[in-house]
């Protein structure tokens, strides 16, 4: 059901945690819905992530594209981690099946959530950014009998 | 590996399957023909529904072979609503069925007739004064199944079959989850239908069968040849009714030895959980609950990331989260009874067989503390509740 770098990300999560006192936290998802996700990111003076780090409700694949998320962000400038989209997760997971790719959507909107927070406590304005939902779940087609 | 997922499948038990191989290479002569070759197929498929009928307590011509449960529950509940819409269009049913049954009474409801979905206690159980209260003038049947897939919650039968022939409403049970588990008698049950499915009691995939008591009129299945009596035609699966009513007289034999050996390691099972492992819950009914059926809720984390981990050691397992689903929504059942969506989905359900060990609940326990501290230590929902628990 998934390849092998979901499974990889899956079983050995990369920047699981915490991060104290990070420039911006994002919570996304509905547990209601079966997933969570809150990214933590570290971002120095000149605007660069530094770290990142996540803690995920949600199955394998919630876990899977948080880490990788995680991973593409650590680095990158705000500009270049806001680039960090859901298809751009999915990818370098090599592909997630049809009914898991909300859980990317989730952690582009967490990474989302967390740029916003970083922007609001630094009264700054990144563009490009919207206000995240911070709930994101699709409504699911109806089944027919 | 240790296979814990017998509500979903069981092995094919070796004799099952002995029994039912000369009746793919030898005796693979069509039941309907004249020459002894096919007679000699047609002796075993009556000899199997003569095994089966007696189990239950039904007569030989009750017994009509379908290919499953699904089936079986969708012909009793189509064909009796189609049979039975000149005197009414209501039908009773519970919240927790399988969707075998769910989904045929949502069909129906598009077809004009109304379902009345009976809630349950908090352990899986419906009431059947609450059934007596649901019945209307046109109420047309009543399904309730025997025993819950999911949680294990073995439902008052009898008292709602004797409410049903009071009232002479139709009376159908899915069994599939009971057959060869715990004893049945469809007099004593005042059952007119049940259903059942040989795999789910060491018997082959792809049989089953619904029992159609005798004077029930219900409309025929598949039509198109003299098979079942005419109710549900086509060449007979000779292999797979060898099979089943191997399966059934294998169980039979064996059921108050299976089920005693099943509930010491359930029991044991449950009570290291609960011992061992904070903020769980037990779903389903404590006592009145299929020999081998453990379902445990655990708190901040999610099923499907467990079912994947306890894979990885070799567990066989399934969950009713929703990821497992392929919907944003929990098991049904697991709502019915009252269950927040969040704690649905870290449900976790394990089913024994006679065959597995006490080493192997231990190795269970001892894996599944691992897992569930791992992913509580990932989870924001255990972050934030530990959080609070500080403040």
């Amino acid at each position: 059901m998934y390849s092998e770098k979901v499974m990889d990300h899956f079983q050995n999560p990369r920047n699981v945690g915490e991060i104290e006192n990070a420039s911006g936290v994002g919570t996304v998802g509905n547990a209601k819905c079966g997933d969570i996700m809150r990214i933590f990111l570290d971002i120095d003076d000149d605007g660069i992530v530094r770290d990142a780090k996540f803690k995920t409700f949600g199955c394998g694949a919630a876990v899977a594209t948080s880490s990788m998320a995680t991973e593409l962000v650590k680095g990158k400038t705000i500009q270049e981690a806001l680039q960090v989209t859901n298809k751009a997760v999915m990818e370098a997971l090599d592909g997630l099946p049809p009914v898991k790719v909300h859980c990317s959507l989730l952690a582009e909107e967490a990474i989302h959530a967390a740029l916003w927070d970083y922007a609001e406590k630094h009264h700054i304005v990144i563009e490009g950014l919207k206000k995240p939902v911070d709930d994101i779940s699709e409504s699911e087609p109806q089944e027919e009998y | 590996m240790i296979y814990l997922d017998n509500a979903a499948t069981t092995k094919t038990a070796p004799e099952v399957v002995e029994a039912m191989l000369p009746y793919f290479t030898e005796y693979y002569g069509n039941p309907s023909t004249v020459y002894s070759l096919g007679n000699t197929a047609k002796k075993a498929v009556n000899e199997a529904r003569r095994t089966i009928a007696e189990a239950i307590g039904a007569k030989q011509e009750e017994i009509y072979f379908t290919a499953g449960g699904s089936e079986a529950d969708n012909w009793a509940i189509k064909a009796a609503a189609e049979a039975c819409a000149q005197k009414g269009k209501h039908i009773i049913t519970t919240k927790i069925e399988h969707h075998a049954v769910l989904h045929t009474c949502q069909y129906l409801e598009k077809q004009g007739f109304e379902v009345t979905y009976l809630d349950v206690d908090q352990d899986g159980l419906v009431d059947p004064e609450a059934v007596r209260a649901a019945i209307r003038p046109d109420t047309i049947l009543i399904s309730v199944m025997y025993a819950n897939n999911e949680i294990g919650t073995i439902e008052p039968i009898a008292q709602i079959g004797a409410i049903a022939k009071e009232k002479g409403v139709l009376f159908h049970t899915d069994a599939v989850q009971a057959l060869g588990q715990v004893p049945l008698n469809v007099d004593e049950l005042s059952v007119d239908m049940l259903s059942a499915s040989a795999h789910k009691l060491n018997g082959p995939k792809g049989i089953g069968m619904l029992y159609i008591r005798q004077g029930v009129k219900i409309r025929s299945f598949v039509h198109g040849g003299t098979q079942e009596r005419g109710r549900r035609a086509g060449t007979e699966n000779v292999p797979g009714i060898v099979g089943f009513g191997a399966a059934v007289r294998r169980a039979v034999k064996r059921m108050e030895e299976k089920a005693a050996k099943e509930i010491e390691l359930r029991d044991y099972l449950i009570g290291r959980i609960q011992a061992e492992i904070p903020y769980c819950r037990l779903n389903g009914h404590p006592v009145r609950r299929l020999p081998g059926n453990v379902n445990f809720a655990f708190q901040f984390i999610e099923g499907e990331s467990m079912l994947i981990m306890l894979d990885m050691k070799g567990i066989c397992a399934s969950s009713g989260s929703a990821c497992t689903s392929g919907s944003l929504d929990p098991s049904h059942v697991l709502l019915a009874i009252g269950l927040k969506h969040e704690i649905a989905h870290g449900s976790l359900r394990l089913t024994l067989s006679e065959e597995n060990t006490k080493e192997e609940m231990d190795q269970v326990v001892e894996e599944l503390k691992k897992i569930v501290q791992r992913l509580r230590e990932m989870s924001p929902l255990y972050e934030d509740f530990v959080k609070k628990q500080k403040a």
